[in-house]
Order: structure tokens, then C-alpha cells, then sequence
């Protein structure tokens, strides 16, 4: 996973809530077997609407989404991370995320930050007012910062450190093989199998 | 103080925690599916990784088959090479596979309870939302990304931060006609689709206890739709009696009986949050918007916007009205239904059949309507057609399809058109879920018949 520290670039004001996974990425576009090509299917029906916003000249270079609460509801497809990173999206902004797409998020490095609403009501209207905004995300100060205004966000410290790190999660698993080992060894016989089959 | 089954069954599977980092927690089993495991499984091959505990995965076909001639090569070449993938990826790892064709092919959620490897006390992830469907048996049971996938495979653990509990009571009677879904749509609606965001609930009361295990998976399967990690419900009598015969059921039932009856929160523990609902009250449930927590009871209207003073929600159900082409005012029961869809996690199971079948007898559907009958796996779809279900559906002139996922998320050629309106069992009406430009009600399966005979949405009630 590539390290993230800082990032600054334009924003993109998705002024809608319950944004769900389907809206994300729709079905259709999950059949592939890569992590990549996954932009054409981002945001696929709203895009068909030229006043939506991704289609707007002026968000075109947008890297940073800030969008409405309870972003990311629905599936737990992964692809919907994908697809916004393959787009070129570094970070997503909103008061609120669900679990599941928040958790891939974090471990695709494609960081999901929560901001109370009014901050992130003030940030669209700062983008709208000056498309141009700059918006550094900072995990080395949990910090958003643009213009004069800087908000802090909240991250645990083990995962804004794996962050930093670019760290493989499964890596950091397999230092504890010992432990999965010993798990092991107790667990009860009567817990199911899958195999050999029973019919 | 005491702990609550939630608590319990995450301690027990705690195989490593440290001051400041999650939970490393042991996964008792891993469902996989096509559509979130190939990226995964190149993850392994990439790090020259293997599958650490085949004997505790299992992977079957479900999202993107099918639900017609499925012995026929898929015709969509970019589904088939999908499909392909899977069937290599287990083949190559040494993972179970139930294939189209196979008696225990069809939706994950379905073939696990129905081959007794979802157990009481467990903890069973899949690289799908609806895992929670699991949780009815008294497991911690959740849906994960395929990066999560892929850690399982090479670990059988999951790193995870303990989430909060809550308690859900629903407590009297349901009257004739009110089911599991609507019990679920009803607490959706009043919770809304963040309500459970950070949380294990667990459904408690004596509405809950009355249900059969099918009933208590149709609960659990939408805990997701409330936001929450994973719903789950106390194993008893009828959990035990359900997974005795069962092809995995524990050869020595004993031992793992009297583990499963220490599984219940005790009197003393405490929840971070309690609700508590009605069933007396409960009506059957309909949404009429674009997330699941937009529902009213059938006997209701179209809400009007400007009734609503929450600014977010009130342009939430603009949208919503608009992308649904409905007017605010008009009776839920005055809307036409193009389609009506029965299967899915949520109630695609043999009850959720002979429900809608036991409304259908004798009659014929809706003029210009159509109906899919999906089964949630070959196995219910063979139960059925030995009860003679097939006949009602056929003679009623509904679809009578293979097993699969199917509408409930349009991957498959099974969609809705642009502007189609249904009538649907499954879990889910976001904007283009069962197809670009479909309009999907979500009801119960009593709801869904009614509504195939009357060709607007109506309950058993109205006929």
C-alpha cells in the first residue's frame, strides 16, 4: 500500500447524503476480475446528468470529495474504493461513513476523514465560492486545512500509522503466527468443518 | 458485571489484544462468492501466500449466475470468465466449491445454515454485507471488503475494534399478516439507515423468540441496512433443533449443545443502547423511497416532503419522490407494480415460498405484470418443487427460476428497465439496484404475492 502523510488538491462538493456503494459503483460494473478500471463505472447513472458534478469543468482536477452524511452505505464491495481511487480521488470528507467502507477505505489507503456537518457544510461552500481551493489533508497533524481555516479530525493511532507506514495488514498479521498457532490448538472439536464434505 | 452475547462470543475469539490496537480476532468460517474473492486470491498468489485453513472456507456461486439455463455456458463472456476464476482460484487452493448445478449452489447466505456450518457462537465473515443473515444462530457473523478477504485467507483472523452493543426488544405478538420483514423494515424506519453504525445489535423479546430460524435470518440479514456491524439473536430450542440433521451438524451435539446454551447475555450486563418495539402494533411494511429506513406501513401514504423538518431529510425525500416518480398524498396501495421479485438472502428460504405460495393458490397474477420466483439455493428450489410450489407459482403465471442472487442487485440478466417499478423481496432500494432506472418497493413475501395478484401493492388482507 502506498504511504499516505499529506495531500492537497481541489475538492469536489457532493452535496448528497446516504450516498450508497450502488450509487458508487452499480453491479454491472462489478464483474471484473483487477483492482483497476474501475472509473468509468464511478458514479455511473448520476454521471449520465451533465449538471452533476463530476461533470462540471471547473471539478474535473477534484481529488478530494466532500460529500453528504452516511457516505458508503450499502455493500461491502471494495470496488467502490477502487473506483474512486482509479478516478484519482485521494481522500473523501463527510460527517459520517458506513462500516464496512470505511474499514476498505483504511486498508486501500484512500483515507476517509469525518468532520462534523458544519465544517463540511462550510468546506463545500468555500469550494463552490473558488472551485480553485486548496484542501491539504494532513494525517501527520490530523489536520484539514484551506484557506485560512483548519479543522482537526479524529484517527486512532494504529491505523493513521499503518497509513503513514504504507503497511500490509496481513504482514503485520503474520508476525503473530505463534499466537494464531496457540489459538488454534484450543479450539473445541465439535466446531464445523467444511471439509471433507458431508452430505 | 455481566457480559452480553455479543461480548462473549468476541472474547472467545480474541487471539491477540494490545493496548491501542484492534482486536486480532479467530474466524470460525469464511464464505466466498465470485464477485469480491479473484482479487484476493491474486493478492495470495502475488505474495506466494496460501489459504491457511481450507477446512474452514467454502465458496459457492450466487451473484452473477444465471438463473436460466444455467447448464449452458454463461453467456456474458466477462460473467463467465468471473465465474471461471472462482472455480480455478478453488481448485488451485484446495476450497470447497458448489457449482451451478450443484444441490447446495445458490446465495451464501442460504447454503450455509442449510449444510449446518453456521453454528451457534461462531465467527463467519464473507466479502458481502449480508453476512449478518448469520447472526440469527447466535454468531458474530459480518460482511467485509475483498482486502479483508484476502487477510482471512492468509490468516484466519481478522484485526477489528470491538463495536458497541445494542439491544433491540420486540416484545408481544405479531398479528396475522405482519412478518420478520416487517418487523425489520418497521425498526429500519424508526432507526434509519445510520442508526446502528458502530454496533452489534442483538434482537431480543418475545415477538423475536417466536420466530422461526427463518424468520430471525430475514431479521438479522437487514441488520446492515440499519448501518450496524452485525445483528444476532440467542441460540434455543428452535436454534438446536434446526441444525440437528443437519449434513455439518456437530457429531457430538452434546458438547456443543452445552456451549451454545451458555450463549445469552446475561441478566446483569449492560448495552450501550436499548430500543424497544411494539409487535402488537406492527403492521405490514413498504418503503417508498430510495433507502431502506424510508418505509411506512401499507395502510399509509406518500409522505410530503415539506411535512419534514430535517433539512438533509426533507431533500433526501425530494430526491427520493422524484427518482420513484411518486406524488406526495397518494395511499401506498393505489401504486402499480410492474414486477414483482421473490428470493434473495433476505426471503428467498422455503417459508418465504410457501408464504407467498399459500396467497397465490387458485389465483392468477395481474394482468401485464410479471413475477420471478427465485429460490435462495438449488436445495430450496428442490424442497419446493417436491411440495409442489413450482405448480402454484407456474399456474399463477409467475417465472419459476433457478437459484441465485439474481434482481435483488440486477448483476445478472434479471434487471428492471428504466422507469420499472417492483414489488421486492430483497434488501435494498437505492437508485438503480435492481437495474439503471428501476424503482424498487421493498415488502414481505405475503406482500409481494398480494401484490402479484392485485397489480398494486397490497397485503393477503386486501384480497
Amino acid at each position: 500500500m502506498e504511504k499516505f502523510i499529506k495531500h492537497t488538491g481541489s475538492g469536489v462538493p457532493l452535496r448528497r447524503s446516504n450516498v450508497d456503494t450502488d450509487q458508487i459503483i452499480p453491479a454491472v460494473y462489478l464483474k471484473r476480475v483487477t483492482r483497476s478500471g474501475f472509473e468509468d463505472g464511478l458514479f455511473s447513472a448520476w454521471r449520465t446528468d451533465p449538471e452533476f458534478v463530476l461533470n462540471k469543468e471547473e471539478f474535473k482536477q477534484g481529488t478530494v470529495l466532500v460529500a453528504g452524511p452516511e457516505f458508503g452505505t450499502g455493500s461491502s464491495r471494495e470496488h467502490a474504493v477502487w473506483a474512486l481511487q482509479n478516478y484519482g480521488f485521494k481522500a473523501v470528507i463527510s460527517s459520517r461513513f458506513a462500516d464496512i467502507f470505511r474499514g476498505n477505505s483504511l486498508k486501500g489507503g484512500l483515507l476517509t476523514v469525518i468532520l462534523p456537518q458544519a465544517a463540511v457544510e462550510a468546506l463545500w461552500v468555500a469550494i463552490e465560492s473558488d472551485p480553485t481551493t486548496a484542501i491539504t489533508v494532513d494525517l501527520e497533524t490530523r489536520t484539514v486545512s484551506y484557506k485560512s481555516v483548519s479543522v482537526n479530525f479524529e484517527l486512532d493511532d494504529y491505523t493513521r500509522w499503518r497509513l503513514m507506514e504504507g503497511l500490509d495488514d496481513i504482514g503485520l498479521t503474520l508476525k503473530h503466527t505463534d499466537s494464531i498457532d496457540a489459538f488454534e490448538s484450543k479450539r473445541p472439536a465439535y466446531k464445523p468443518k467444511t471439509l471433507p464434505i458431508r452430505i | 458485571m455481566g457480559k452480553t452475547l455479543a461480548e462473549k462470543i468476541w472474547d472467545d475469539h480474541i487471539v491477540r489484544s494490545a493496548e491501542g490496537e484492534p482486536d486480532l480476532l479467530y474466524i470460525d468460517l469464511q464464505l466466498i462468492h465470485e464477485v469480491t474473492s479473484a482479487q484476493a486470491f491474486d493478492g495470495l498468489r502475488l505474495a506466494g501466500r496460501k489459504v491457511r485453513r481450507p477446512d474452514l472456507t467454502i465458496a459457492t456461486e450466487d451473484h452473477n449466475t444465471p438463473t436460466l439455463d444455467i447448464l449452458k455456458p454463461i453467456a456474458d463472456p466477462v460473467s463467465k470468465l468471473q465465474i471461471d476464476t472462482l472455480r480455478n482460484n478453488a481448485k488451485e487452493f484446495g476450497i470447497r466449491i458448489h457449482s451451478l448445478g450443484d444441490a447446495d449452489q445458490g446465495v451464501v447466505h442460504v447454503v450455509g445454515p442449510q449444510l449446518g456450518i453456521t453454528q451457534p457462537g461462531m465467527t463467519i465473515v464473507c466479502g458481502d454485507s449480508h453476512t449478518s443473515t448469520h447472526g440469527a444462530f447466535g454468531a458474530i457473523a459480518f460482511g467485509i471488503g475483498t482486502s479483508e478477504v484476502e487477510h482471512v485467507l492468509a490468516t484466519q483472523t481478522l484485526p477489528s475494534s470491538r463495536p458497541k452493543t445494542m439491544a433491540i426488544n420486540v416484545e408481544g405478538t405479531l398479528k396475522v399478516g405482519v412478518t420478520a420483514k416487517d418487523i425489520i423494515l418497521a425498526i429500519i424506519a424508526q432507526i434509519g439507515t445510520g442508526g446502528g453504525q458502530g454496533y452489534i445489535i442483538e434482537y431480543r423479546g418475545s415477538a423475536i423468540r417466536a420466530l422461526s430460524m427463518e424468520g430471525r435470518m430475514t431479521i438479522c440479514n437487514m441488520s446492515i441496512e440499519a448501518g450496524a456491524r452485525a445483528g444476532l439473536i440467542a441460540p434455543d430450542q428452535t436454534t438446536f433443533d434446526y441444525i440437528k440433521g443437519k449434513p455439518h451438524a456437530p457429531e457430538d451435539f452434546a458438547a456443543a449443545q452445552s456451549y451454545w446454551e451458555t450463549l445469552f447475555t446475561d441478566a446483569d450486563a449492560k448495552f450501550d443502547v436499548e430500543i424497544t418495539l411494539n409487535a402488537d402494533e406492527l403492521e405490514p411494511f413498504v418503503t417508498w423511497g430510495t433507502n431502506p429506513g424510508q418505509g411506512l406501513p401499507l395502510n399509509g401514504s406518500v409522505p410530503n416532503p415539506a411535512d419534514i423538518a430535517d433539512s438533509e431529510e426533507r431533500g433526501a425525500a425530494e430526491r427520493a419522490l422524484q427518482y420513484m416518480g411518486l406524488e406526495a398524498g397518494t395511499p401506498l396501495k393505489k401504486i402499480a407494480i410492474d414486477t414483482v421479485f421473490l428470493g434473495s438472502c433476505t426471503n428467498g428460504r422455503i417459508e418465504d415460498l410457501r408464504a407467498a405460495a399459500s396467497v397465490l393458490a387458485g389465483k392468477k397474477i395481474a394482468p401485464k405484470l410479471r413475477m420471478l420466483v427465485v429460490p435462495g439455493s438449488e436445495r430450496v428450489r428442490q424442497q419446493a418443487m417436491k411440495e409442489g410450489l413450482d405448480k402454484v407459482f407456474l399456474d399463477f403465471g409467475a417465472e419459476w427460476r433457478n437459484a441465485g442472487c439474481s434482481m435483488c442487485l440486477g448483476m445478472n440478466p434479471d434487471q428492471l428497465s428504466v422507469g420499472e417499478r417492483s414489488a421486492s423481496t430483497s434488501n435494498r432500494n437505492f437508485e438503480g439496484r435492481q437495474g439503471k432506472g428501476g424503482r424498487t418497493h421493498l415488502v414481505s413475501p405475503l406482500v409481494a404475492a398480494a401484490t402479484a395478484v392485485r397489480g398494486t401493492l397490497s397485503s393477503p388482507a386486501d384480497l
